[in-house]
């Protein structure tokens, strides 16, 4: 019997790929590896399974950091994957201009991208001389800080509601033995936090003009000058964080050990995991409550050129998918981030996300750095602000100056 | 010498012709894969390549650039220090284990590998594994704080100025045990003869270890020396999974910089110039030596 049963098993697996003609295996790399992520990419991978097809997932752990480098060998490598994550904006530039990318034009044309995905910008940063080369999932925007209830109830002062409130709370929080504010060693970390308090604290305008114009007399100038300010206390108030990953330090505000986080949407995603709920176990506050403007960096994937027809024919419907209204729904609610389309229904969305919605429908929107700047100058960010962060012993002033010479040399 | 093709005797090139035709495959290795990669990259790190190579020459722009990185400056400083210190330490207790060995002591077996273990694992996982006895949360520092010494504090991983140091112990750990083998067999090596002479002339233990016997292991030792310092230049592995390069940057190191440059920043012009200056520096180090060694006098 049992033997009887486990051939039936054995003979199911060679005849159901046969059964099912038309299925095609499409690799998909991302760097989505953290609880909630896992969790939202399994979102896309039934969506695109309920086509007929296989989604192969090729998680590839520790961050873009990590990933981008690996994803990038393999496809001028000559061993592409079907379909693979990147952050929409430069980072892929280079890999178009090769002509390394397919082309989708003919499927957005054809299913009104143009007209579907909100804000327009979005679609811009994957077009490139006319055409498009990706499909864009979420909207993903830095400029949220997220607060532990319980910490600011155990230090015993209220839940601040904008960012200077949360500096002026800080001591208390230390005497409670909380760390005010979680900052993780990976570089991208510091480096997004001082971008999030650029917007918050010198406003739009001088952030466009730092790194969209490259403007380094700005970049050097007295607004900026304040930025470091609150750099500097964002770097006192992060001392004993001592953790390396962006989700550890998110945990450390999900049970209380720490004060707050300066973190993308995407850390909502971890907080719904561990079953807390906006507004009553954490708080969050876009444009950390002083300057409610968010970014519409993301994610988009990205289809390499392959020689494969059948493939290639399943790459366009990969590419629908993705788009559809109901994966559009699934996977951001999980995610935590904002669908790109702005007519599906986000009835299920928590008060964070629909602040979110908000903003994204006044229009108070900007473009994120990594749409703006090269991925050289953003790693020479990192660097700079990485070093910030963790030597104490570093002027605001001459990390200043180092900033306006990185604006001053980037393209 | 010149005649000689003349004289009907087999001309030199046609000499032992199997083995050069068995090393031709090797010779083809070398010489295209190794010297012309270093030449490309050599070239390719004078021109402004970001994400592909392209050959738009900016004479020494990525160097200016490199040398005015503060991250670089660090690296190379780290790099000084945990080769310095790597090299005196490992080579003392190396040498100091192995004589140790050499004195006919009981379970000689089970010492020997007992300290060559950790060379059997790899940089990734003797760096976590350090990276968890060095936190102080849950390692050494939190282990004496239970025994009752309160105010000790022992974090190197996340002091900016000892940081290195603490990946230098990782290091030794791993590999110090190997330098113990191979000066082991380098004195088992040495004729008993010599040290029964040593002892009728009534030469004290040390000074025959010291003048008599170090000398003439001095093959042994040049090539541990090569194993040790090129486990220095390419040190990579150990930094990424026990710090990354943290906190901030004080614990980068020259190869960290090139294969972040070539391939995070996408800036291959960058990655190039600075895996130009390793070669350099190598270079600076290997041809006085190699000079000394080979080219100033014949022997044999």
């Amino acid at each position: 019997m049992k033997i009887r049963s486990m051939a039936a098993i054995l003979a199911a697996t060679v005849v159901l790929p046969f059964a099912a003609a038309n299925a095609t295996d499409l690799e998909v790399t991302h760097w989505w590896t953290s609880g909630g992520e896992a969790a939202a990419v399994a979102e896309l991978a039934k969506a695109f399974d309920a086509t007929g097809n296989k989604w192969v997932d090729g998680a590839i752990a520790g961050s873009g950091g990590t990933a981008r480098p690996i994803m990038v060998s393999r496809i001028t490598g000559g061993d592409p994957m079907a379909a693979t994550q990147f952050n929409h904006g430069r980072q892929a530039e280079e890999l178009v201009e090769a002509g390394l990318m397919r082309d989708l034009t003919d499927v957005a044309t054809k299913e009104k991208w143009k007209e579907i995905i909100k804000p327009a910008s979005l679609l811009d940063s994957c077009t490139i001389d006319g055409k498009i080369y990706c499909a864009p999932v979420n909207i993903h925007s830095w400029q949220w800080l997220w607060l532990s209830n319980a910490a600011f109830e155990k230090a015993g002062v209220a839940v601040p509601k904008n960012w200077d409130e949360f500096v002026a709370a800080s001591p208390a929080l230390e005497k409670a033995g909380i760390v005010p504010l979680a900052v993780g060693g990976q570089p991208w970390q510091a480096a997004g936090a001082f971008d999030v308090l650029m917007v918050a604290i010198a406003g739009k305008d001088n952030f466009y003009k730092v790194f969209k114009d490259k403007d380094e007399e700005v970049a050097a100038g007295a607004d900026i000058a304040k930025v470091f300010k609150a750099a500097d206390d964002a770097r006192r108030m992060s001392k004993g964080t001592n953790v390396q990953d962006w989700n550890q330090a998110t945990n450390m505000v999900i049970t209380g050990k720490a004060g707050g986080q300066i973190m993308g949407d995407w850390a909502q995603g971890e907080f719904a995991l561990a079953g807390q709920t906006a507004g009553k176990d954490y708080t969050c506050l876009p444009g950390l409550g002083v300057n409610e403007i968010i970014s519409t960096g993301g994610d988009a994937f990205y289809f390499p050129l392959l020689k494969d027809e059948e493939k290639s024919k399943a790459q366009e419907v990969l590419a629908s998918t993705l788009l559809a209204p109901a994966t559009q729904v699934a996977f951001n609610l999980k995610k935590g981030s904002l669908p790109v389309r702005g007519d599906v229904d986000l009835a299920a969305a928590n008060d964070c996300m629909k602040k979110g919605l908000d903003i994204l429908a006044k229009g108070n929107v900007i473009e994120g750095t990594d749409q703006l700047l090269s991925a050289d100058s953003q790693k020479q960010k990192e660097d700079l602000f990485s070093e910030f962060f963790a030597n104490p012993s570093m002027a605001p002033e001459d990390a200043q100056k180092r900033f306006a010479d990185i604006i001053a040399s980037a393209e | 010498m010149t005649g000689q093709a003349h004289t009907g005797r087999p001309s030199k090139l046609l000499r032992n012709l199997n083995s050069k035709i068995a090393s031709i495959p090797m010779m083809l290795t070398a010489v295209v894969i190794f010297l012309g990669g270093t030449v490309w990259t050599v070239v390719y790190s004078f021109t402004n390549s970001k994400l592909l190579p392209r050959a738009k020459f900016v004479g020494l722009d990525q160097y200016e650039r490199l040398w005015s990185a503060p991250r670089w400056i660090v690296s190379i400083e780290n790099l000084a220090i945990y080769g310095v210190f790597t090299l005196v330490f490992s080579l003392v207790v190396g040498f100091l284990l192995a004589a140790l060995m050499d004195q006919k002591i009981r379970f000689e077996n089970t010492f020997r590998t007992i300290f060559l273990y950790p060379f059997a694992l790899s940089f990734i996982v003797t760096g976590l594994v350090w990276q968890w006895i060095l936190n102080p949360e849950f390692g050494v520092q939190s282990v004496v704080r239970s025994l009752g010494w309160t105010s000790f504090t022992f974090d190197p991983l996340y002091n900016a100025d000892i940081v290195i140091y603490g990946v230098l112990i990782a290091g030794l750990w791993q590999g110090t045990g190997l330098v113990m083998c191979l000066l082991l067999a380098g004195l088992r090596g040495i004729d008993e003869d010599i040290w029964k002479a040593a002892r009728i002339d009534g030469i004290p233990m040390w000074k025959t270890y010291l003048f008599i016997v170090i000398p003439m292991m001095r093959p042994v030792f040049i090539t541990t020396l090569v194993i040790i310092a090129s486990g220095i230049v390419k040190v990579y592995d150990l930094v990424v999974a026990q710090t990354s390069g943290g906190p901030g940057i004080a614990s980068e190191v020259p190869a960290k910089y090139v294969y972040d440059y070539m391939f995070q920043a996408q800036n291959l012009g960058q990655g190039f110039a600075a895996s130009t200056m390793m070669l350099v520096t190598v270079a600076i180090i290997i041809v006085p030596w190699a000079y000394l060694e080979f080219g100033g006098r014949k022997r044999g």
